[in-house]
């Protein structure tokens, strides 16, 4: 007999992070779900958008399906600025340099913020509501979804931020530093996909 | 109280199987309701919108509140036992997953209290149906939601604790049977269960603020949810079978004698299950007209290819074996035979111009409770035959055992094989009742009976499971002389698993051992 009863730590990266990514692969699939309906609606319309569909009260009552691109472009410029401030902030860590990655989450909070701000009030601009036809189902679904991962993106690097003020992180100890600036490239990543299919393709 | 607060796999791995024995036993309550309002025909026991609440909440309980998290209750407690592990990787995420499930099935009932009552619409919850039905419907979202976030976490811990906590010499390939099952079942749960989330919020969506994915009218499309609801429910099926079938291939070794025919064949046949499970799920909507039948019925047919590889291996275990017809070994052999019939009539659905016919009828109705009683029921009672002495120290009594599976499998039978000739007759599934002319009354009365057996037989369990309760927990550490690991420890197992292990050298560890022994004693 011999014993065994220790825990049993793998070499390379730690259990904590291996689920994190697993859970990741579970949100793309989530995403990956919205995704199919909305590519469905769209290929079942003769039209996209399906302006056709409008009822005459709708059209009567001001809805258009339009989108608002110049504003949406603007900000997605920034989130894509914000994934690479987090990253550099992790570069900072990595080199044991404290007070680099608190800026660079301090700044990518204030970016995913600001990202957030434009997101209601794009949606204040827009003139079709969740209920006007498919159009504003898929549209209000997948970036409201979005926007909550933002948002949860967002209270996560906040507490990151407390425990690199908290003095918790070194250039050896960092791992969830990593985790949540994946969890960011990931959240960033989404909206390049999403960015591309509601806004890019061409109608 | 420690019960409330624990984080430990074992205590938490009693837990669901707590939670989720109760829950079967109020789905089959509810299944005998069904039954005897279908006794005979044109019965007016259960008034119609009754009888759609509890046909609908039958499914959902034996489900989503008892198979599916009974092999999360099985997985906690035996995986980290059978790798050699203290615990699982992340106890208090276990705990979580764990406490997801009271609110969920709180949730799911208290659709009995609103107005409306409970969920109707079958546990497909069908669009246009689902749709327009009660609020009874929001609150049955809201719950599989909960539990589907439940074994979604759960899953990713699974796979942690195999890829990352396996003792020293417990190679991926020395894994037990039972926990490869899981692996490949923590896949599926980990991909599939996210995309039923997002149809669920798409119906939530489309119930609460108006939204047209499920609504022609506002250009969306009723069968989207066909589509994702199977995406996520046909993986799901492998999801409530495989451990099952590792269960068994647990069992079936060790009351042969033999070790398991084909281990290597057995581990990539569940991998090939889990692959091709994607690939099919649009075999329930050949009738729709809007999926690619050839595709999805070849598909279909394929991956009846790696099931049948697993009942060779189980017919080469017990071939040539010294049996044991133990009760854990009696529904073992219930398992293979049921599942085999289960398979068979299940692929002859696969084939479209055959399905075309049986579409929706009881012969549908008959294949899944072959697949889902013949199948995982009888591996869920084969499981807690085997493991109870470890779980709780005890032995269940033999005669009893025996009384229980007879009655069992007899019920069973009856109740479930007259649906095939009701379904080829074309009696439609989830009606509440139907005409005297039909002739389809001695069948569905034969049914009933059957189903009253199935009752009964939980009668000699129930008293054995009582009758052991009041036994000291005097087992030794392996009663059965099993393989895996689970018997290299106290029954019921220290708070940290084991004091030591024996080396690890194959996939029966145990055995080696005994062999050591035996060898050392000779010389
Ligand atoms: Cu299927």
């Amino acid at each position: 007999m011999t014993a065994g009863t220790t825990i049993h730590q793998k070499e390379g990266m730690s259990n904590g992070m291996l689920g994190f990514i697993l859970f990741l692969a579970s949100e793309v699939m989530f995403f990956g779900g919205l995704f199919a309906a909305y590519f469905i609606a769209r290929a079942d319309s003769p039209s996209w958008p399906p302006t056709e569909l409008l009822s005459p009260q709708q059209i009567a009552d001001g809805v258009k399906l339009e989108l608002e691109v110049v504003m949406v472009a603007i900000s997605t410029g920034i989130l894509i600025l914000s994934s690479i401030t987090v990253q550099w902030g992790v570069f900072q860590i990595q080199r044991g340099n404290q007070k680099g990655l608190l800026w660079g989450l301090f700044i990518s909070i204030f970016l995913g913020v600001v990202f957030l701000v434009m997101q209601m009030y794009d949606y204040t601009q827009l003139h079709f509501r969740a209920d006007d036809t498919v159009f504003g189902t898929t549209f209000y679904t997948l970036t409201g979804f979005h926007g909550a991962h933002v948002a949860g993106g967002v209270v996560f690097m906040i507490l990151i931020l407390g425990r690199s003020l908290a003095g918790h992180f070194s250039a050896e100890h960092h791992e969830a530093v990593e985790a949540a600036s994946m969890y960011w490239h990931f959240v960033d990543i989404v909206w390049l996909a999403l960015f591309a299919t509601l806004y890019l393709i061409p109608t | 109280m420690d019960w409330l607060t624990t984080v430990d796999h074992k205590k938490l791995g009693i837990l669901y199987l707590w939670f989720t024995l109760f829950f079967f036993a109020v789905g089959g309550i509810f299944a005998l309701l069904v039954r005897t309002q279908l006794a005979v025909g044109e019965n007016t026991f259960l008034a119609n919108d009754a009888y759609n609440q509890i046909f609908t909440m039958h499914a959902s309980s034996m489900l989503f509140l008892f198979i599916i998290p009974i092999w999360a209750g099985f997985g906690n407690y035996f995986v980290p036992l059978h790798i050699g592990a203290m615990d699982m990787a992340f106890p208090r995420i276990n705990a979580l997953s764990f406490w997801m499930l009271p609110p969920a099935a709180i949730l799911m009932f208290a659709g009995f209290l609103v107005d409306g009552g409970a969920a109707a619409g079958g546990w497909t919850a069908y669009t246009p149906l689902s749709r327009q039905a009660g609020m009874g419907m929001d609150l049955w979202i809201l719950a599989v939601l909960l539990l589907g976030m439940s074994s979604t976490i759960g899953a990713a811990n699974f796979l942690v604790t195999m890829f990352r906590m396996r003792a020293p010499g417990m190679t991926m390939f020395r894994m037990p049977i039972f926990s490869w099952t899981m692996l490949v079942t923590a896949l599926l749960q980990l991909l599939a269960t996210p995309v039923l989330a997002a149809a669920l919020a798409m119906l939530f969506i489309d119930r609460n603020y108006g939204g047209a994915f499920f609504d022609p009218n506002g250009g969306g499309n009723v069968v989207l949810w066909q589509n994702v609801f199977w995406f996520y429910s046909h993986p799901a099926v492998y999801i409530m079978i495989l451990p099952g079938m590792g269960i068994i291939s647990e069992i079936l070794p060790v009351f042969s004698r033999k070790p398991l025919f084909g281990y290597k064949a057995f581990v990539f046949a569940t991998m090939g299950i889990g692959a091709l499970g994607f690939s099919v799920w649009a075999h329930h909507m050949f009738t729709t007209g809007a999926v690619l039948l050839p595709f999805f019925g070849i598909m279909t047919f394929m991956i009846g290819v790696p099931t049948g590889v697993k009942i060779f291996n189980w017919l080469g275990t017990v071939w040539g074996g010294s049996i044991s017809f133990k009760s854990p070994m009696l529904w073992g052999l219930g398992f293979v035979s049921m599942f085999l019939i289960g398979g068979l009539n299940g692929t002859f659905s696969a084939a479209v111009p055959v399905d075309f016919a049986l579409h929706d009828t009881y012969f549908v109705v008959a294949h899944i409770h072959y697949v889902l009683f013949g199948g995982s029921v009888m591996a869920v009672f084969a499981g807690l035959y085997y493991w109870f002495p470890k779980i709780w120290g005890r032995m269940l009594d033999e005669r009893l055992g025996q009384l229980h599976f007879v009655l069992g499998f007899i019920g069973f039978n009856l109740t479930f094989f007259p649906m095939h000739l009701l379904g080829l007759d074309g009696m439609p599934r989830r009606i509440a009742t139907y005409a005297n002319d039909t002739g389809w009354e001695p069948m569905n009365l034969l049914s009933t009976i059957g189903a009253f057996l199935i009752a009964v037989s939980m009668i000699p369990f129930i008293i054995n499971v009582v009758l052991a309760f009041r036994r000291p927990p005097d087992q030794p550490n392996d009663p059965w002389e099993g393989n895996t690991l689970e018997w290299a420890t106290t029954s019921p197992p220290p708070v940290h698993n084991f004091d030591s292990l024996p080396p690890i050298k194959s996939e029966r560890p145990l055995f080696d051992a005994r062999q050591e022994n035996k060898d050392t004693e000779t010389n």
